[in-house]
């Protein structure tokens, strides 16, 4: 017999079906009675996606995280992005992120695009100072940003491997709570996610939290109302 | 690196003294059982060394206590936190109910997106299931994120015994690896060091850490980061767990705080998931349930830093091979039994062990498994039952489900209210039941017979009260009766007994009724 018939076999077993035989132990278990799901919890929030009230609690979150928070008006992001990416020396950027963020950025700082037929390398990513992306969907509850590959937020590796990652997120695409924020990730539920809450960390020293370990250790997130 | 000493992965395992440990290992006396789920040593005398180290003691104190204050904070804040624990809970009684279909589904739908799907009976074919993969990517080195699947079955040791190192990435791992040591806690493997004790571990064994490194828990993290960060880059084969498995969609996901865990689902070509059969739930929907659970129960954060989620192999992102092994290894026999089956609901948070009395005062490496702490106590035996430990009367896990006082904070806090203390009462009269046919009269199960005819009357309880004064004088100057005579040493053999007072609690009572209650 395959171990998956095995295993297979004896959870069967376990669960009280005839004719499955035993457990490892020898047992056979009974049928446990069919369950109900209640879902009494909230399935929204209070208040609307981008609303003011929703917004702001977004901020308080990721501050409380030391992420670095910063409103933008739709026409100011380009100068914003310029400032924040001053520094950098190099950015990273997925293959379908609009252009025109980057129209204000100094010359000095060196652009990577990203792209799936020429990758960047861990060690070329490794070597560039930022990463600059869109959102798919935040959640203001938790301070939660979720990232999920489509082109204008790129592969996995380009948010990852920088040290700053500069995330830009619509008012729009904020909702209050994880459940609505899930429903929207679900029709493709197969892309690869990362949900983002404030910069790396670590709890595991006397579960004292210290910010910055081996994800990017300064997340800026870029509010666009 | 010539001056590397740590050798992670390639724990000694020379046989150890019965204690536990030996004691002249620099960090104190460290644990290197051959069994992760059965160390050696019974509950009752593991606990007496470690409850004679202070600075276990004072670490976990600190420790817990922060840790709890942040739960109580958090989930304080989640107007609808008993609605989520209740779906919670139904819904993992669901997966039990259906799991069969629930695998298969998930199979199917992680074979779809081109991952490869692996079953293992038990820990020998897990192991060599990862071995093999990792073999014929010709790798030498794994990277390796948390994971309690794999620390169950021993997976680093096996591969060290392969010749293929196991890097652990999580800070507190890292910690416990290069140290030599086992880990005491499932979410913070690492809480019984304190910031000294980590860097001090760090300068001899790490290899490249800065000379000048600080005890502050920053630099300590710095240093973690500095250290890994090429293996990071270079790793050809990761090695995760899975928190949860979505059968719906094929989706895993692995909740983590510092970016190992996103390092190796993301940078190596080669991902092999380890994952134990009860950890599915059945919808992607239902993420929104336990990814609030679990993050505010666990390190007591509204969210976690990072959570990774990802469905087979997505060309172009991440690794391009990915294999999932599903693991039983005693799962089946927990899910056997109607009122044990309950245990297989958890899903790691520790918010357990942080509120368990028992927990904070013996640490995590007295209950002799790699699940410490309440849960550790209802899990252990029951993943060993094979083997005895539920019923074994010589089974030192089977002495497990008496490492705890019944207290019921574990259950208050488990967001998938797992009957902790139902259960521990179930597998104690379980292990009475097994040892009754064996016509062998145990003197200490007498004793608890003796104890409970006493305590369910209350005519019998005031008078054995009253003759237990007569022995008053038996106590020692601390109070506490080490020895007594029988039969009540039976119960003296396990603990220590504070001495009886001059009178009881019943006679002060009935002498002050008769003063009119005046004190």
């Amino acid at each position: 017999m395959s171990a998956r018939e095995d295993v297979l076999r004896r959870v069967r077993a376990a669960l009280g079906g005839s004719g499955a035989g035993t457990t490892a132990a020898g047992k056979v278990g009974t049928a446990p009675a069919p369950v109900e799901v209640p879902r009494a919890y909230r399935a929204t929030g209070v208040h609307e996606a981008g609303s003011a009230e929703v917004l702001e609690q977004l901020v308080d979150r990721l501050v409380d995280y030391r992420a670095h928070v910063q409103r933008v008006a739709a026409d100011d992001l380009p100068a914003v992005v310029a400032e924040t990416l001053a520094e950098a020396g190099s950015v990273v950027v997925p293959p379908g992120l609009d252009e025109a963020w980057l129209g204000d950025l100094p010359r000095d700082v060196v652009v990577h695009r990203d792209a799936p037929d020429a990758p960047l390398s861990a060690l070329d990513l490794d070597a560039t100072g930022a990463v600059l992306t869109a959102a798919r969907v935040a959640c203001s509850e938790t301070g939660t940003i979720v990232l999920d590959g489509e082109p204008d937020q790129g592969r996995r590796a380009i948010s990852l491997v920088p040290d700053v990652h500069v995330c830009v997120v619509r008012a729009d695409q904020v909702v209050e709570t994880i459940p609505e924020a899930v429903r929207i990730l679900a029709p493709h539920a197969e892309r690869p996610q990362t949900w983002i809450s404030g910069p790396s960390a670590t709890s595991d020293i006397e579960l004292d939290r210290v910010e910055g370990v081996h994800g990017p250790r300064t997340l800026h997130v870029l509010l666009v109302a | 690196m010539s001056t590397f000493l740590g050798l992670p992965g390639l724990r000694r395992r020379e046989a150890t003294s019965p204690e536990g440990g030996d004691p002249t290992e620099p960090w104190g006396a460290v644990p290197h059982p051959d069994e992760p789920l059965r160390w050696g040593e019974s509950f009752p005398a593991a606990a007496k060394h470690t409850l004679k180290n202070e600075q276990l003691r004072r670490n976990l104190g600190h420790a817990t206590a922060t840790i709890r204050a942040k739960r109580a904070a958090v989930v304080d804040e989640v107007p609808d936190w008993e609605a989520l624990r209740d779906t919670g809970s139904a819904v993992k009684e669901q997966v039990m109910a259906q799991l069969p279909d629930l695998l298969a589904q998930l199979e199917e739908n992680v074979t779809a997106r081109g991952g490869v799907v692996h079953w293992a009976r038990d820990a020998a074919e897990a192991n060599r299931i990862v071995t093999e993969i990792a073999r014929a990517r010709g790798a030498d080195e794994v990277v390796k994120v948390k994971s309690m699947a794999t620390q169950e079955i021993g997976l680093n040791e096996h591969l060290a015994d392969e010749g293929i190192a196991a890097i652990e990435t999580d800070l507190a791992e890292l910690i416990v690896q290069l140290a030599d040591d086992m880990p005491s806690h499932i979410l913070v493997p690492a809480i019984h060091r304190n910031r000294a004790e980590i860097r001090d571990i760090f300068l001899a064994r790490m290899g490249d850490a800065p000379p000048d490194l600080s005890d502050v828990p920053r630099e300590l993290a710095m240093a973690a980061r500095a250290h890994l960060r090429r293996k990071f880059l270079s790793a050809k084969v990761a090695v995760s767990g899975a928190n949860f498995g979505v059968a719906d969609t094929g989706t895993l996901a692995v909740v983590e705080s510092e970016g190992n865990g996103r390092m190796c689902l993301t940078l190596p070509e080669t991902l092999v998931t380890v994952m134990g059969i009860e950890k599915l739930i059945p919808t992607y929907t239902d993420l929104e349930v336990f990814l609030q659970l679990l993050p505010r129960s666990s390190t007591g954060e509204r969210m976690n830093p990072y959570t990774s989620l990802w469905t087979g192999v997505t060309p172009g992102d991440g690794p391009q091979e990915f294999h999932l092994v599903l693991l039983d290894n005693g799962r089946t026999d927990v899910l056997a039994d109607s009122v044990g089956r309950a245990a297989l609901h958890c899903i790691r948070c520790s918010a357990c062990l942080n509120v368990c009395p028992v927990y904070e005062r013996v640490g995590g490496h007295a209950y002799g498994s790699v699940y410490p702490g309440p849960i550790g106590a209802i899990l252990t035996p029951q993943l060993t039952a094979s083997t005895g430990g539920v019923s074994g009367a010589d089974d030192v896990n089977a002495s497990l489900p008496y490492a705890s006082t019944l207290c019921g904070a574990c259950y208050d806090v488990c967001p998938v209210k797992i009957d902790i203390p139902s259960i521990l009462v179930d597998l104690r009269a379980r292990e009475v039941d097994a040892d009754r046919g064996k016509h062998k009269v145990d003197p200490w199960k007498a004793a608890m017979k003796a104890a409970s005819w006493v305590m369910s009357d209350g005519g019998r309880f005031g008078l054995a009260g009253r003759a237990a004064t007569l022995g008053h004088g038996l106590g020692g100057r601390d109070g506490v009766i080490s020895k007594a005579p029988p039969p009540v040493s039976a119960w003296t053999r396990e603990r220590d007994l504070p001495a009886p007072p001059d009178e009881t609690f019943r006679q002060w009572m009935a002498e002050h009724e008769k003063d009119g209650g005046e004190r």
